[in-house]
C-alpha cells in the first residue's frame, strides 16, 4: 500500500529524475534507471500507435491522451500521466495504493512550480533543483498522513 | 467633433492622456471620468489576506506571472554576464527604477507636504510603506546593526523573487532578491540618502517564522532575505547635524 519509486522522462525520452518514495523501494542502479526511463518512453509510444480505438478529441483534462496510463502487475502496479508537452510523470506502487494519479497530477504542479519557474533549471535537463525534492517529500508526507488516518480497506476511486 | 455619434465610436479606446480634459460633449456623455493614472490602485494588494498567488483575484498580478516574467529576466542578464556579482549588480539596476518610480507614486499619494529627511523615517517608510504597496505586507523586521553604526537591515522572510527560486551549488552567494536590493537602494537614492543595498540569503532558525507559507504547496521557507542597507558617511554626518 505504499509508493515505491518516482520517475520522470523528457520528450525525447530522456530520464529528467528519479527517486525512491518510500522504504520499500528496491535498490536500482543510475544505469538501469536510463534503460528504464528509454524502454518505458518506447513502450508508451508504441502502445498510442497499436491502440485499436483512437478517441476523438482530448478526453482527459490534466495532459495527453494516447498511451500508457496504467500497468497492473502480479506485485506492482504503475501509473503515468503525460503532459501535452510530452513530459512523462510514472510512479509504481505496490498494489492497492490509492489516489496515483493524484499523487501525480500533484507533482506535476510541484514540477511546474518548482523546475519550471526556477531561472538556473535548463528545459529537457536532469532535475536538480532542491525545492522540488523538498516539495515532493512534503507532499508525500502529507498524503501518508492523509491516507494512515482513513480505514485500510477503502475502495481506489477513479476519475 | 465630425465623427458621427454612434454607440461604437464612444467606445473606441484611445490612449489615456492625463493632461487632456473631457471636452463638453464627452461630459455628457460619461457620468464621470475615469480615474487618472495617478490615483489607480497598483494592483490592490493588501486587500485580502496574502493576496498573491490566487488566479481568482480580479486585481493584482498573479505570483506564477510574475515568477515566469522574473525568471526570463533572471536567464536574460545570465547569458550576458561572467560573474556573479555582475549578475547582482544588474538586477539592482533593474530594480533602480522601479525604486525611484515607487517613491514618488507614493509621495504623491500619501499627500503630504514634508518629505522625509530622517534616516529611520525613510527606513520605516520602506518596510512599512514600501513593502506594503509593492507585496502587500510590511518588511518582517528592521534592524539596526550593533557592530558597525552605519547599517541597518531589512529582514523578509517569504521575498516573492525567489520563492520558486533554488540557487544550485556553483552559484554559491547568489541571491535571486538583488532586485529587491535595487528598488531598496532606488528608493533611498530618490530620497536623497545615498546607500549601498545588498541582500543575503541567511538560514531561518527553527521557530523563528511561525507563520504559515503563504505559496500553500510548497514547504516553509529554510532560508530568509536580508537587506544590507549601507549608508554613506555624508549622510550619517548629516542625521547627526540634525539630530541637534
Amino acid at each position: 500500500m505504499a509508493p515505491l519509486h518516482l520517475f520522470i522522462v523528457n520528450k525525447s525520452g530522456g530520464l529528467i529524475h528519479h527517486r525512491p518514495l518510500g522504504p520499500k523501494a528496491p535498490q536500482i542502479g543510475t544505469n538501469e534507471w536510463l534503460r528504464i526511463g528509454s524502454t518505458f518512453h518506447s513502450l508508451h509510444a508504441i502502445a498510442a500507435e497499436a491502440s485499436p480505438v483512437r478517441l476523438p478529441g482530448n478526453k482527459n483534462p490534466y495532459g495527453a491522451d494516447d498511451g500508457i496510463e496504467f500497468i497492473e502487475a502480479g506485485g506492482l502496479v504503475l501509473c503515468c500521466l503525460q503532459t501535452r508537452t510530452g513530459v512523462k510523470f510514472v510512479v509504481t506502487a505496490e498494489p492497492g495504493t490509492p489516489e496515483l494519479d493524484l499523487m501525480l497530477r500533484e507533482i506535476y504542479v510541484l514540477y511546474s512550480d518548482c523546475a519550471l519557474k526556477d531561472p538556473f533549471y535548463e528545459l529537457e535537463m536532469p532535475i536538480r533543483t532542491d525545492l522540488f525534492t523538498s516539495a515532493v517529500d512534503a507532499l508525500l508526507e502529507q498524503l501518508e498522513s492523509r491516507n494512515t488516518k482513513s480505514s485500510a480497506d477503502r475502495p481506489i476511486v477513479r476519475f | 467633433l465630425s465623427r458621427p455619434r454612434s454607440p461604437a465610436n464612444r467606445h473606441r479606446s484611445r490612449p489615456r492622456d492625463p493632461d487632456h480634459s473631457p471636452s463638453t460633449e464627452e461630459k455628457m456623455s460619461r457620468s464621470q471620468a475615469p480615474p487618472s493614472i495617478l490615483d489607480r490602485p497598483l494592483g490592490r494588494p493588501a486587500s485580502s489576506s496574502g493576496g498573491r498567488g490566487s488566479s481568482g483575484s480580479g486585481d493584482g498580478v498573479s505570483l506564477s506571472a510574475f515568477a515566469y516574467l522574473y525568471s526570463e529576466l533572471v536567464q536574460y542578464h545570465q547569458s550576458r554576464v561572467a560573474s556573479i556579482s555582475e549578475l547582482e549588480r544588474r538586477l539592482e539596476s533593474a530594480g533602480y527604477g522601479v525604486g525611484l518610480r515607487v517613491l514618488e507614486l507614493l509621495a504623491y499619494r500619501a499627500r503630504e507636504s514634508k518629505r522625509e529627511t530622517r534616516l529611520m523615517n525613510i527606513l520605516h517608510f520602506i518596510s512599512s510603506d514600501v513593502w506594503k504597496s509593492l507585496f502587500g505586507k510590511a518588511a518582517d523586521s528592521l534592524e539596526r546593526s550593533i557592530d558597525h553604526a552605519d547599517e541597518f537591515m531589512i529582514v523578509d522572510y517569504e521575498p516573492i523573487t525567489s520563492t520558486y527560486v533554488s540557487v544550485p551549488a556553483d552559484l554559491g552567494q547568489l541571491s535571486a532578491d538583488a532586485y529587491i536590493s535595487g528598488i531598496i537602494a532606488g528608493v533611498l537614492e530618490g530620497a536623497g540618502f545615498t546607500a549601498r543595498v545588498t541582500a543575503h540569503s541567511v538560514a531561518v532558525e527553527d521557530g523563528e517564522y511561525t507563520k504559515p507559507p503563504s505559496v500553500p504547496n510548497l514547504p516553509p521557507r529554510k532560508e530568509k532575505a536580508v537587506f544590507l542597507v549601507k549608508f554613506s558617511r555624508e549622510v550619517l554626518a548629516r542625521d547627526a547635524a540634525l539630530e541637534r
